[in-house]
């Protein structure tokens, strides 16, 4: 039974590559010959119910194997012994890493079967999926636009019922916004929930592994597996890790909602206002307190953010150098050469493009003209945060400004690209968690999503809002690009 | 303050990046104008405000990641030098220096 479930994941996920290029890897033979390995050890088990197809839920399993077969994908920049870890680049190309990642370690011994790696834009830097070295991954509702990004290959692997749950990164937006952009859940925890040991480092203090479902409570169930301290990453926070699942129900009097009607304006698509509108009359509907919140800041966000994760990235990105691992240029006799050369042919124009803008910020007679700038008004950004909250439980906003949009539509215009991270930058910069939930179509089937903002270490309060407004209206709608 | 094609090609050169004229040329654009629309934040006065360096929460920053200096085990060389492009002798191997 759990080989089965395993089984139609690993099928489904073949099938719709060619149409969906959503994975970059499938370890047919490893999932197979794992998902057997459970249910021999685990036998008394009685069919895991993972939810491929219908959006069914990780019921079943024993205790100590709260995920035992259930199918999981994982972004291509998370590493998986035995698996590829490209980050969708060029540079490490058939890298295969020699260990797991500590959230990828959770998993398994929890059960879960991981059955390939996903597409995502190279190390993660993009909104659209375009900028993977392997082809951009096509979104199921509609095949000629994008899933969002970075995780888009995640995402999209979730919202076609490929599998009931995926892991992504976050570091301005690359889970929620895809979530937003396929019609699934996206949730990035406060900054320290997870481990990000193991997750090649984009910009290591906004980066936090995150996690995709298409309901609350698989949502749940994952973030208590792979959330909490690790010896091997010295920015997890040593705070304990709740059972999700159980604080689910419950009815929402006296809960208190912000509402930043600042954030309504200018650059959002009518469609997705009028949704976020409705979610928030249902809210009210559900015995909720809608109250008005000011974010000050949050239109420094973006500026703040480019400064930040590019001066970050720089540095980061400095150890892919031709001589360790991946790519190593050809006909490059001396070795500043060789490095320049490789990291050339290497890199795609996105990446090379934040290298290039973190290394400016960072330079000798900028660095406080930027970079310390952008790090004091993240100071202004993260109080807004602590001020609003001390009025509301949480925040409401729009996860992206615009549903899906066309394949090659934003590729020319950075800046246009940069400005739909608008409502999801905020949380990464204050570190608080966020989470995406679908709210509905737009005129032309495109899925839209709000956010849910909470003060740090809120996920359960997060969650626990996001079902009791999927117990209201369920999102049920399936893409044409289905299992 | 406008960004030259020589403060461009410093950049390239810092950031260990062999780019060529068509590149360079078109990043120095777009840079410019991603800059221009950073200095957006000369509108604030930050004056007496602390910068916000590392992501750390509160109680992040309260977490003890100290650990007892004890001998553990590591990949070992033949694992560590699986993936390298040009490993020779249990060395990574590298072109000339000089």
């Amino acid at each position: 039974m759990l080989r089965e479930t395993v089984e139609v994941a690993v099928r489904a996920a073949e099938q719709l590559n060619e149409t969906l290029n959503a994975f970059l890897e499938i370890d047919r033979e490893g999932a197979v010959r794992r998902a057997a390995e459970i249910e021999k050890s685990s036998g008394a088990h009685k069919g895991s119910g993972a939810g491929v197809g219908g959006g069914a839920g990780l019921e079943g399993g024993a205790h100590e194997a709260v995920m035992a077969g259930v199918p999981v994908a994982v972004k291509d920049n998370i590493c998986v012994r035995g698996m590829q870890a490209s980050c969708g680049s060029r540079i490490l190309g058939d890298y295969h890493p020699p260990y797991n990642a500590t959230v990828i370690e959770r998993l398994i011994n929890a059960g879960a079967v991981v059955i390939g790696k996903t597409n995502c834009d190279e190390f993660a830097m993009g909104s659209s999926n375009e900028n993977s070295a392997f082809g951009p991954v096509k979104n199921p509702w509609d095949t000629t636009r994008v899933p969002g990004g970075s995780s888009g290959g995640s995402a999209a692997a979730v919202a076609a019922g490929i599998v009931p749950v995926a892991l992504g990164s976050d570091t301005g937006g690359s889970v929620r916004q895809p979530a937003s952009l396929v019609g699934v859940l996206g949730l990035k925890p406060t900054y320290g929930r997870n481990s990000r040991y193991g997750l090649v480092a984009f910009a290591s203090s906004l980066d936090q592994v995150g996690i995709f479902a298409r309901n609350v409570a698989d949502v749940a169930r994952t973030l208590g597996v792979i959330a909490g301290r690790d010896a091997h990453d010295s920015t997890t926070a040593d705070v304990p890790v709740p059972d999700y699942g159980k604080t689910l129900e419950g009815n929402l009097k006296g809960a208190r909602l912000g509402f930043p009607t600042a954030l309504f304006g200018k650059g959002l698509d009518d469609e997705v206002a009028g949704a976020v509108k409705n979610v928030v009359d249902v809210y009210r509907e559900l015995g909720a307190e809608i109250v008005e919140v000011e974010l000050p800041h949050a239109g420094y966000a973006i500026a703040v953010y480019y400064v930040i994760a590019t001066a970050e990235a720089s540095s980061n990105l400095a150890r892919f150098d031709g001589v360790r691992y991946g790519f190593r240029a050809e006909d490059a006799p001396e070795l500043r050469q060789m490095y320049r050369k490789t990291r050339e042919e290497g890199f795609g124009a996105e990446v090379k493009r934040r290298i290039m803008l973190g290394t400016y910020v960072l330079s000798a007679g900028y660095y406080d003209a930027y970079y310390r700038k952008a790090q004091q008004v993240r100071t202004l950004i993260k109080n807004d945060f602590l001020t609003a909250f001390k009025k509301c439980d949480a925040i409401i906003t729009p996860t992206a400004p615009t549903p899906a949009f066309a394949i090659g539509e934003k590729v020319d215009d950075p800046l246009a690209m940069y400005l739909n991270d608008i409502y999801t930058v905020t949380a990464n910069l204050a570190g608080i968690p966020g989470l995406s939930v679908p709210c509905g179509l737009s005129s032309q089937r495109l899925p839209i999503g709000f956010q849910l903002l909470g003060p740090y270490w809120s996920e359960a309060t997060l969650l626990k809002l996001a079902h009791a407004y999927q117990q209201m209206r369920p999102f049920t709608e399936r893409p044409p690009v289905f299992a | 303050m406008p960004i030259t094609d020589a403060d461009i090609a410093k950049v390239a050169q810092l950031a260990q990046l062999e780019l060529a004229a068509e590149e360079l040329k078109t990043f120095g654009a777009q840079i410019a104008e991603i800059v221009a629309y950073v200095e957006q934040l000369n509108e604030l006065d930050t004056t007496n405000v602390e910068p916000a360096l590392g992501g750390l929460t509160p109680e992040g920053e309260k977490t003890d990641s100290s650990r007892a200096d004890e001998i553990a085990g590591s990949l070992g060389q033949k694992t560590a030098l699986a993936e390298a492009p040009d490993p020779a002798s249990g060395h990574f191997r590298v072109p000339k220096v000089l």
